[in-house]
């Protein structure tokens, strides 16, 4: 394995031996994963092979059945008094949750409220900022995702890859310390996929640490820093994109990627 | 042109296809129509005039504000708000508040309201005429304690409110949270679960995410039903009378009928009003289905373009 070219200080994801079942499907089976500051970490994986799973994972919208999880050097879901674990109350998950943005495969917007009521609502309810200071931030946020114009329309009257960057702004408003996404391109028309990759590059850009579930080979081989390619809940390969997707080792690797490759092709 | 466009099929004037029944129908409506006409016009029994008066009465005004209006919003209210802590409860992981929430709507849905205001005005009075409130058991326990005190912080008397609008408010009001709770729990269920999600993964906690994120949304498919159960509880607090409540329309309207022998000016007091209080409601559920389908429906022109511009504006001055 190539070593990751972003690697200062301690990991903000420290991920060890994760395992995860619902009822009798193990979905995974002990995760190691670090993911340091800045880097773009890109997941890969045929579907059902515990990608998805383990970035909610990360932010507790799972819970995990062994292993630990840190973000930050902070223990998600449970607080360790004296060896012995104590799971967290809802409120204080929540808490852990603050500085972890997500953006869902179904955009998941608030339709009830505007798209500036979409970004400007964690921020004030949550965090209890200034309003007039969020205000502000969320309309350069829009504006960063190129929606500047869309502040009072309603999601249902955007496209889905519009939805998608307000999805983006909307996580971003937060001022979080870690970026997931769960297949922030899969739901989109193929012609909306570039406007909602291009937002992410410049996120990549910018120094976001990001972890990404996605297809999208272009993306994770020329944004990323490191990429896992898991099956059946392990991870079976990982390293810098160059190596995992333009030389890989396992066999199964090479068919999941021959696979991909040939319906980028066609499609 | 050439032959080939002068063979191609023109304009259609097809002869439209026939509804003889509907012509029936009509003819049907139309005498029995002519007949309730001719009723209402040759039986001087049915005295119009009389039933207008007897609408304009003040004890009749007084007990359609303070009886049946009063009755249907506070039991509306009381349902309303009952009902969705109800529905929250029967949502819950806690299988105890899950339980209570069951028991409960299980409980007032299988009770016709006419015996439960009976109950609730007669029954519990006659049970306790004195409720004490205070330390549960409290008496008991002072009197092993030998405390001067009995534990009771204050006292009330069950009949002084036994034949008030409030206790049939109260009955009513326990009644409609039953089918609240039914109304309220379809509609958080119909939320994609993605939105509750969205809203934890920014930090909200399981309070707001329900108060702010999935209530709002819920409230599309709550507020035609509790329309309808409004409009319907309109109606029933003519059942106030179990409760001994007089104080109400149908009581107060018919009451003059029968004392003039003119039963039916009475109830047709009763039903015109009856008639206007439901229309207008019908009305108000239409701006409300209106204003929580936001988001939802086509885009609303001219306010959105507005609001927009005002927002760029404000931003450009940052």
């Amino acid at each position: 394995m190539s070593t990751p070219t972003l690697r200062t200080g301690e990991p903000l994801v420290h991920a060890v031996n994760v395992s995860k079942s619902f009822h009798d499907n193990h979905v995974l089976r002990g995760i190691d994963l670090d993911v340091y500051p800045g880097q773009v970490v890109v997941l890969l994986g045929p579907s059902g092979s515990g990608k998805t799973t383990f970035i909610r994972c990360i932010n507790q919208l799972e819970t995990i059945d062994g292993g630990r999880i840190f973000v930050d050097g902070e223990l998600m879901g449970y607080a360790d008094k004296g060896g012995v674990l104590h799971r967290l109350k809802d409120k204080e998950i929540a808490a852990q949750r603050r500085d972890i943005g997500m953006v869902f495969q179904r955009f998941n917007l608030f339709p009830h409220k505007t798209v500036l009521e979409n970004v400007m609502e964690a921020p004030i309810k949550v965090k209890g900022e200034n309003r007039k200071v969020v205000e502000e931030r969320a309309i350069a946020l829009l504006g960063r995702v190129g929606l500047a114009d869309k502040p009072a329309a309603y999601p249902g009257q955007l496209s889905g890859g519009q939805q998608q960057r307000v999805a983006i702004a909307r996580a971003l408003a937060m001022q979080p310390k870690l970026m997931l996404f769960d297949e922030p391109t899969s739901a989109l028309d193929p012609e909306l996929v570039g406007e909602v990759l291009a937002v992410m590059r410049e996120l990549a850009a910018s120094g976001m640490t990001m972890i990404v579930v996605t297809h999208e080979m272009g993306f994770a081989k020329e944004v990323s820093d490191h990429v896992v390619f898991m099956d059946g809940g392990v991870v079976v390969e990982e390293g810098h994109p160059n190596d995992v997707i333009g030389n890989p080792q396992h066999e199964r690797t090479k068919l999941f990627l021959r696979r991909v490759l040939a319906e980028d092709e066609s499609g | 042109m050439t032959t080939q466009t002068m063979d191609r099929p023109g304009e259609i004037n097809a002869r439209p296809v026939r509804h003889p029944g509907r012509w029936v129908a009509v003819a049907i409506i139309a005498i029995v129509a002519a007949m309730m006409i001719s009723s209402l016009v040759t039986n001087p029994k049915w005295d119009f005039g009389y039933a207008f008066q007897i609408m304009q009465q003040s004890s009749v005004i007084n007990g359609l504000w303070m009886g049946t209006i009063l009755g249907t919003v506070g039991s509306m209210i009381l349902g309303v708000v009952l009902g969705v802590i109800l529905a929250v409860m029967r949502l819950s992981d806690n299988f105890v508040l899950r339980g209570v929430a069951f028991v409960y709507t299980w409980f007032f849905r299988a009770m016709p309201r006419y015996v439960l205001l009976a109950i609730m005005a007669s029954g519990v009075g006659y049970l306790y005429n004195k409720f004490d409130i205070g330390v549960p058991f409290g008496q008991q326990i002072a009197k092993s304690l030998g405390l001067s005190s009995d534990l009771t912080f204050f006292q009330f008397n069950w009949n002084d409110y036994s034949s008030t609008v409030w206790i049939g408010i109260l009955g009513l009001g326990l009644s409609e949270a039953a089918y609240m709770a039914e109304i309220a729990r379809a509609g958080i269920l119909s939320v994609d679960k993605g939105q509750a999600e969205a809203a934890q993964a920014l930090g909200m906690s399981p309070g707001m995410t329900m108060t702010r994120i999935v209530l709002p949304q819920a409230m599309r498919v709550i507020v035609p039903p509790t329309g309808n159960e409004t409009i319907a509880m309109v109606k029933d607090t003519s059942l106030f009378i179990a409760a001994n409540v007089i104080t109400e329309l149908y009581y107060q309207s018919t009451l003059f009928g029968s004392k003039a022998f003119k039963i039916m000016p009475g109830f047709v007091a009763a039903t015109l009003w009856y008639l206007i209080v439901c229309s207008i409601l019908m009305v108000g559920q239409s701006y409300l289905e209106k204003y929580y389908g936001r988001g939802f429906g086509a885009p609303t022109g001219k306010k959105r373009k507005k609001a927009e511009q005002k927002i760029i504006a404000a931003g450009a001055d940052h």
